[in-house]
């Protein structure tokens, strides 16, 4: 029961996926088909932050790779497969090579940050001055600040005619998310994925014992980026567009916001918080309210509320040295029960 | 017998102070070495040195002949070589059966790493589901130096390095850690770092007196606690050796 239980959030989502189609119009359903793709995107970065304690601040690179790795080999190739094939191929190469000297180069965890967020920065300024239209990948303009339009959605394999209906789509997407969540819960629990959480928990002790920290943080930061990949792909295929925007600095930290508010740790959480967070930020655009200032000050909120989750154990703490023995709180009494069974 | 540990010269500088001088080391196969020295010694930076947490400045480190130079340490541990650092390195978050479990994984699987993890729990008196789940973070200071000891015992090293395993204890916590370190020493050669001299005269068959980054003196207890110089820098000259109960 306790095993089954990590993977019951799939079924809402696959719940979604079954009904979804019937009872919303259209537009709908283009919007939950994006909003997937992002909380797939998502599922990443909680992954690789909140299990390896690895903090890439450049995850919104992977997503952008996928992004146009798709967009220019669907272009090309006329058929939407062996696109999303490239989507997951490219970001993950990538990684490999940018985790090889992160990792393998001892970088330390804030200029880690620093580094993932400045290749952002890097492919941001790339591809938006790729306007003139020299800049091509085959018969793929780059298109600069405004991108790549009429990307081809996805098709069934081996049949480019045969393009997906937007139901078929949104139900896709959805399938993904979950399969991808139940994926990364099978990881979790594996013999890797225990190694990757004591490698958060003490990176010292994991390489006393004889793991090699830097393949395992390589391992995990190469997943994230793949299945950042995935995302940007199906993301380009929804919408049928991508541009230098999946590469800014609003995308990235959108990323870390959710994650922040769906709980580090947690894989579930930020994809409610990113489903959530989207539909809010698609209500305040039609209201007129400044969807920045909303948004900074939910930020803030959330940060006040872990304070204010910690404080009854700082305080339990506190109060155990200033008075010993004088009241035994629920915090103290597991360590003291230990002892007296002696 | 041989020596499965063997350093020639080995030194270690911070900036001008020479933290390990010259440190010549040889330890047999299944030996019991403790390690005493006034602080500032150079005890704890030598085992950093042998497990490559700090890059020796100059000298070499031989283990079962093999010249270390160049491994990074999770090679090291992989080839036999445990520590127990003088802080506590431990999951905190994690609980005491998820920390044995991540130590027995490296080498083993399956069944035989169900058993190991089993035994080790016991071992240490921790094999109690509700002992065996608590998170090590909420546990006392010997219990976490315990569990470090059960994580020790479960990869059987051939080298076991323990720094200052029974500070902060009790004496009766003391005396079951004696009992535990005499089960890791049936498979294990062991160099022990500590400032209780009970717990030395319990264990230790040779000593060796570290001073000011060099080998002061290297002899057994007994001859050891004659010895002027050790008496003038560590032991104090009014000192007497405890009166040892070896049934402990």
């Amino acid at each position: 029961m306790a095993r089954l239980r990590n993977y019951l959030f799939v079924l809402p989502v696959l719940l979604l996926a079954a009904i979804g189609p019937s009872v919303f119009e259209m537009f709908g359903l283009v919007q939950i088909s994006s909003f997937a793709t992002m909380a797939l995107a998502v599922l990443g970065l909680a992954f690789v932050w909140g299990f390896l304690g690895v903090l890439s601040l450049g995850h919104a690179a992977f997503f952008g790779l996928g992004a146009y790795a798709y967009a220019i080999a669907v272009i090309n190739l006329g058929e939407s497969s062996y696109a999303v094939v490239a989507a997951i191929a490219v970001p993950a190469l990538f990684s490999v090579l940018l985790g090889y000297f992160l990792f393998f180069g001892r970088v330390s965890d804030v200029y880690l940050g620093v580094i993932t967020l400045c290749v952002t920065l890097v492919l941001y300024n790339f591809t938006s001055a790729t306007a003139d239209p020299s800049y091509h990948i085959g018969a793929a303009p780059l298109g600069g600040f405004n991108g790549i339009t009429a990307v081809p959605p996805l098709n069934w394999p081996g049949d480019p005619e045969a393009v997906l209906e937007v139901e078929t789509m949104c139900r896709l997407c959805l399938i993904v998310l979950a399969a991808v969540y139940a994926g990364l819960v099978v990881l979790r629990r594996s013999s890797i994925g225990r190694i990757m959480v004591a490698i958060r928990e003490s990176e010292l002790r994991s390489e006393l014992l004889g793991y090699d920290v830097r393949l395992y943080k390589m391992l995990g930061f190469t997943v994230s980026a793949a299945v950042a990949g995935l995302a940007g792909a199906l993301f380009t295929a929804v919408n049928g567009y991508v541009g230098p925007s999946a590469f800014d600095l609003n995308q990235a930290s959108q990323f870390l916001l959710w994650v922040i508010a769906g709980g580090l740790g947690s894989l579930a959480g930020p994809v409610i918080a990113s489903f959530a967070f989207q539909y809010l930020s698609t209500w305040l655009g039609t209201t007129g309210v400044n969807t920045d200032l909303v948004f900074g000050a939910i930020i803030m909120l959330f940060v006040l509320l872990r304070l204010r989750e910690r404080l009854p154990a700082l305080w339990a703490s506190a109060s155990r040295f200033r008075r010993p023995g004088h009241r035994v709180s629920a915090f103290t009494a597991g360590p003291r029960a230990l002892e007296s069974g002696e | 017998m041989t020596a499965i540990l063997e350093t020639r010269g080995l030194t270690r500088r911070f900036g001008g102070v020479v933290a390990v001088d010259q440190v010549d080391l040889a330890v047999k196969e299944g030996e019991l070495r403790c390690l005493i020295g006034p602080n500032g010694a150079g005890k704890s930076t030598l085992f950093k040195c042998l497990t490559h947490q700090l890059k020796p400045s100059s000298g070499e480190i031989r283990l079962g002949g093999r010249n270390l130079e160049r491994l990074p340490p999770h090679r090291i541990a992989r080839m036999g070589v445990a520590i127990k650092n003088q802080i506590p390195s431990v999951y905190g978050g994690l609980s005491v059966q998820e920390n044995i479990w991540l130590a027995a994984r490296r080498a083993h699987s399956g069944r035989a790493l169900d058993r190991m993890v089993a035994n080790a729990l016991a071992e240490i008196d921790f094999d109690s589901d509700a002992r065996a789940s608590a998170k090590v973070d909420a546990l006392s200071h010997a219990h976490r130096q315990w569990v470090e000891l059960g994580m020790l015992l479960v990869t059987e090293p051939r080298l076991a390095l323990l720094d200052e395993p029974t500070a902060g204890m009790t004496r009766d916590e003391m005396l079951k850690t004696v009992r535990i370190i005499r089960r890791l020493n049936e498979h294990s050669t062991i160099i022990v770092v500590e400032h209780d001299l009970e717990f030395i005269s319990l264990l230790a068959k040779r000593v060796t007196v570290l001073h000011r980054g060099r080998v002061l003196v290297e002899d057994t207890m007994e001859r050891i606690a004659q010895d002027p110089a050790v008496r003038e820098i560590y032991l104090g000259s009014q000192w007497q050796p405890p009166a040892v109960n070896r049934e402990a």
